[in-house]
């Protein structure tokens, strides 16, 4: 439940173990699995490219009938989004990606949540359920 | 056969168990095995008894996490195969002697024939993620490019595909398209344990490398999994063939080099 950092490549690989790891370990199916370190690996590697590094918390949680869950939250403190709805737009890219990460992030995952700011960083908070 | 099996559930758990123990000798228990054993037997009745639909997903889930175990414990891919396949030894020996049985039976052991083989895939998922959980060590694996046929070549890719490793696996499949003039290259990602906006990218970016020195390009080793994922995510790869295996990457190279591959005589 500690906070990871995220400062390099190797560190979005680790955040990556630690979520299958977590996500194995609580009865989510392989391709629920999947999904939920492909949403981890777009999101640990957009809070070190565009928020200039930060860190990531991974949790495990129960639904209210008792479910099973994997909780992420990543956070940095970097330039923030100034258009939210922008940036959740399938193929919008500040950069050079292909800008499917946020957008597809959200759809590989049941619960997500952005908190933005420009100027005060930003917080991505995702949930995958068990089934 | 479904109601033959829930009728004698004790005797052929019971010996499905002795088979699989003498298996796997000293490392478990014969209570455990009987415990694990039961609940996929049940799920197994519930399949074959077309009950309900969900018995079909949750004895896949259970065989993979059950596989899964077997990675982590060090069992190897036979051991775990055989968990499965001991199943018909242990129902043939009960209805050997029913002779109307024999169809049915035959229908279930095409069944666990497929769910021993869905073991080796699970296996093979664990020990995947073993392997990645090493990967910073993995990043520095050389990248073999190998020659499939006459004008077909392939680069098995295996472990963490980042920007330095996918710039070194462009520039060796180029050299090598170039060197042996092929005109095929199949990028196999069977070993790539997480396709994500990054990996699509390189593979996006090599594919048109490819393709702009005349050669054709195919992506293989798209496993389920990694193929509902890549879709949800909204990536999509074009008019770039894409296969779930390397056999069928090479059949297509083959189809489209104008040949076949038949049986002798
Ligand atoms: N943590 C962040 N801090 C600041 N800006 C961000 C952050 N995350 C995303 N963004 C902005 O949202 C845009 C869209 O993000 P998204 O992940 O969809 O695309 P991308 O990272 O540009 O490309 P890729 O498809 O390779 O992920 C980014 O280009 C960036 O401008
Ligand atoms: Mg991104």
């Amino acid at each position: 439940m500690n906070a990871v950092p995220i400062r390099s490549g190797d560190d979005v690989v680790r955040v990556r173990q630690l979520v299958r790891t977590a996500a194995a370990e609580n009865g989510l199916s392989l391709v629920d699995q999947t999904k939920l370190v492909t949403a981890a690996s777009e999101l640990a590697r957009n809070t070190l490219v565009h928020g200039g590094g930060g860190t990531a918390t991974v949790e495990v949680v129960k639904s209210p009938i008792g479910r099973p869950g994997v909780k992420l939250s990543f956070n940095d403190e970097g330039p923030g989004i100034a258009d939210i709805d922008l940036a959740l737009t399938d193929g919008w890219t500040s950069g050079s990606g292909l800008g499917l990460g946020l957008s597809g992030a959200r759809r590989l995952v049941d619960e997500f949540e952005l908190n933005s700011k420009p100027g005060a960083g930003t917080s991505v908070v995702v949930v995958k359920w068990s089934r | 056969m479904a109601d033959y099996l829930r009728d004698h559930h004790d005797k052929i758990v019971g010996r499905w168990s002795e088979l699989v123990l003498a298996q796997v000798r000293g490392r478990t228990s014969l209570d455990e095995v009987r415990r694990e054993l039961a609940d996929l037997y049940s799920l197994i009745v519930r399949v074959l008894s077309d009950a309900d639909d969900h018995a079909a997903g949750e004895l896949r889930a259970a065989l993979d996490e059950l596989s899964r175990s077997r990675a982590r414990d060090g069992y190897t891919p036979r051991e775990t195969a055989i968990g499965m396949l001991a199943l018909k030894e242990a129902v043939y020996e009960f209805v050997a002697d029913t002779a109307e049985l024999v169809p049915e039976f035959l229908v279930l052991s095409r069944m666990i024939d497929d769910l021993g083989l869905r073991t080796f895939e699970a296996y093979s998922a664990a020990r995947e993620q073993i392997i990645s959980d090493q990967s910073t060590s993995m990043l520095e694996l050389s990248t073999p490019v190998v020659r499939l046929w006459e004008g077909i070549i392939a680069v098995p890719l295996v472990g963490t595909l980042d920007s330095a490793r996918a710039q070194l696996v462009m520039e060796k499949l180029l050299d090598e398209l170039v060197a042996t003039s092929a005109d095929h290259a199949v990028i196999d990602i069977t070993g790539v344990p997480t396709v994500d906006t990054e990996v699509a990218q390189h593979l996006l970016k090599t594919a048109a490398a490819v393709r702009l020195l005349g050669a054709e390009c195919t992506i293989s080793g798209i496993r389920p999994q990694v193929a509902q994922t890549i879709v949800s995510l909204g990536i999509e790869f074009g008019d770039i063939a894409t296969k779930a295996n390397l056999a069928d990457a090479l059949a297509l190279a083959l189809r489209q080099a104008g040949m076949k591959v038949v049986p002798v005589a």
